[in-house]
């Protein structure tokens, strides 16, 4: 019964991602497809940015389109909900413990940030040649660094759904997001700030540079990352940090 | 009768605020129940801890023989909800939204098909069933609300303010509709300011303010215990100054304001006598309302307020 009732919350969110695929792509999308041809494709031509430099950025560019794709699917539904549209007590008031629909939030997340990689490996590819760890025998390594790189970004989700309120989120793009995104290794690997040892430790609370070394692991593996062990771990800490908090949050705010 | 609702020595707090202070209930199977108070009176709080959304301080509270703490679950499985504020889905239809709310609660699809076509049609929304719900009046999105919370049966409907700001025809619309479910056995609690939807619609009705009973009884029982007088409310165009004297035909009178209150057990005996006193002060009249024995005038000699 559980099981039938996830399904048809999780077929609800499938159904209105679906109507809103025009939009959804453009949030988490656009700026990367157009960082990708820029850097990946314009600049390299144009010889100002040396054709390796693709290879470096390539997993930082998927790796921030997933998260943000996840990071969206969980947390702008829920500022929304809670804040005023007040949508999602109807499933509150649904038989499962209100737990199960903060889960089924995250595997609704982490399901967008799977179907973005999806879409976005086979365009960096298109525009940037061939990608080394694009093979059959790298694919479960790839597919674990996704659906862990949803993950996490999906908790993050749930705790700013839960923690911020509508009024905040242009704030939440300035404040979190955007040095989130500068400091996450999107576009140099973590080696490189070896030049700058405050910073090269400071971002380490960052879960971008996680997911942006992992995937670096799994698509570019002769290039420098870290140690896949210690990816992996830290992905798993923060996960589970955040999840502790989100669902703090969610029921804080779904019980009064 | 059967209990269907139990609530003992329950009890919220919202930080210094007290909602409820120490409510006790007991809503019969296939009772249609009224909980009236003035906006505060801590009737949404009641509602919602009953539907499992508040946590209550202190006290019990079981809902179709569940616990509505500690068995949440089963509560929510048993009750159906319409909240002040409608909260239909935005993103999903008329029908989707009853289709989805359905199988929420583990209805397979074919069945919940069926029971979503067969309430739009008897809540008369049917030719609405493929729209989006923004494009609802107020009656048709609070009717739209009514048939979702009833897409799976439950054996307790609540509905809290079930038709604030409706205008008068829906307003009779959701009335027809809450008749039929009467007719029909199921239990209903409505929460309701609205003196007349108590009267008219409730098996028994409870009067509550600042989270207290008051009075609990059928509506006609409750009249009985109304004051005899009618109460006429003279507005004049300032405030009364200072307490008014004895008038001719009046048992009581004080000045709230610019709102001259007289009790009275005619008002074709008062009213003459407040006129005669607004001239004589030299205050205009603006208004004159009756308010004759009712729910209406009991509420306001057991708190000393309106309800709205």
């Amino acid at each position: 019964m559980k099981l039938r009732i996830f399904g048809a919350l999780l077929l609800r969110d499938a159904v209105v991602a679906k109507r809103d695929v025009a939009g959804i792509m453009i949030r988490t999308m656009l700026q990367p497809i157009l960082f990708t041809f820029v850097f990946g494709y314009l600049l390299t031509h144009v010889g100002v940015i040396p054709r390796a430099y693709t290879t470096m950025i390539i997993p930082g560019i998927a790796g921030l389109s997933l998260t943000m794709a996840s990071i969206w699917a969980v947390a702008m539904p829920l500022i929304a909900d809670f804040g005023f549209t007040k949508e999602i007590e109807d499933r509150l008031l649904a038989p499962v413990p209100i737990e199960l629909i903060a889960i089924e939030k995250l595997t609704a997340g982490i399901l967008q940030g799977a179907l973005t990689a999806l879409f976005v490996l086979p365009l960096g590819r298109l525009i940037m040649g061939p990608i080394p760890g694009l093979s059959l025998q790298n694919l479960p390594l790839l597919a674990l660094m996704v659906i862990l790189s949803g993950g996490v970004f999906s908790a993050f989700g749930l705790f700013l759904g839960t923690a911020m309120q509508p009024q905040h989120i242009s704030l939440m793009m300035q404040v979190i997001f955007a040095p989130m995104i500068m400091f996450g290794c999107t576009y140099y690997p973590w080696r490189s700030l070896d030049a700058f040892p405050f910073l090269k430790y400071a971002v380490l609370i960052n879960p971008l540079v996680y997911v942006s070394e992992g995937l670096r692991a799994a698509l570019t593996p002769s290039a420098p990352h870290m140690p896949l062990a210690a990816i992996l771990g830290a992905l798993v800490a923060i996960t589970l940090l955040l999840l502790w908090a989100g669902m703090r949050g969610f029921r804080r705010r779904a019980i009064g | 009768m059967r209990t269907e609702i139990h609530i003992s020595a329950l009890r919220k707090n919202f930080g210094p605020v007290t909602a409820l202070d120490g409510l006790d209930l007991d809503v019969g199977e296939g009772e249609m129940f009224g909980l009236l108070g003035p906006n505060g009176a801590g009737k949404t709080t009641t509602v919602g801890i009953l539907t499992t959304r508040v946590r209550a301080t202190s006290g019990e509270a079981v809902v179709a023989g569940k616990n509505v703490a500690t068995e949440a679950v089963e509560v929510r499985a048993r009750i159906g909800v319409v909240p002040q504020k409608p909260n239909p889905d935005l993103q999903l239809t008329v029908r989707e939204n009853l289709l989805f709310h359905a199988t929420y609660h583990g209805i397979p699809r074919p069945e919940a098909t069926r029971r979503a076509d067969a309430l739009l049609e008897r809540l008369d929304i049917a030719d609405k069933a493929n729209v989006k719900v923004q494009t609802l009046s107020g009656g048709q999105q609070q009717r739209m609300m009514i048939a979702r919370a009833l897409t799976h049966e439950p054996r307790v409907l609540f509905l809290d303010e079930p038709t604030v700001g409706l205008d008068p025809q829906a307003r009779h619309g959701v009335w027809e509709i809450l008749r039929e479910l009467r007719a029909q056995g199921r239990t209903v609690v409505m929460t309701t300011h609205y003196m007349e939807e108590a009267d008219q619609l409730c098996d028994r009705v409870a009067i509550i303010d600042k989270g207290k009973l008051l009075a609990l009884d059928t509506p006609a029982a409750l009249r009985s215990q109304a004051p005899g007088e009618t109460i006429v409310d003279v507005t004049l165009d300032r405030p009364v100054d200072g307490e008014p004297p004895p008038l001719a035909g009046v048992t009581r009178a004080e000045s709230r304001g610019p709102v001259l209150r007289a009790y009275a057990p005619s008002p074709a005996a008062a009213i003459p006598s407040l006129l005669a006193f607004a001239e004589s002060g030299g205050y205009v009249v603006r208004d004159i309302h009756l308010s004759r024995p009712s729910l209406e005038t009991l509420f306001i000699s057991l708190t000393g307020r309106k309800l709205a």
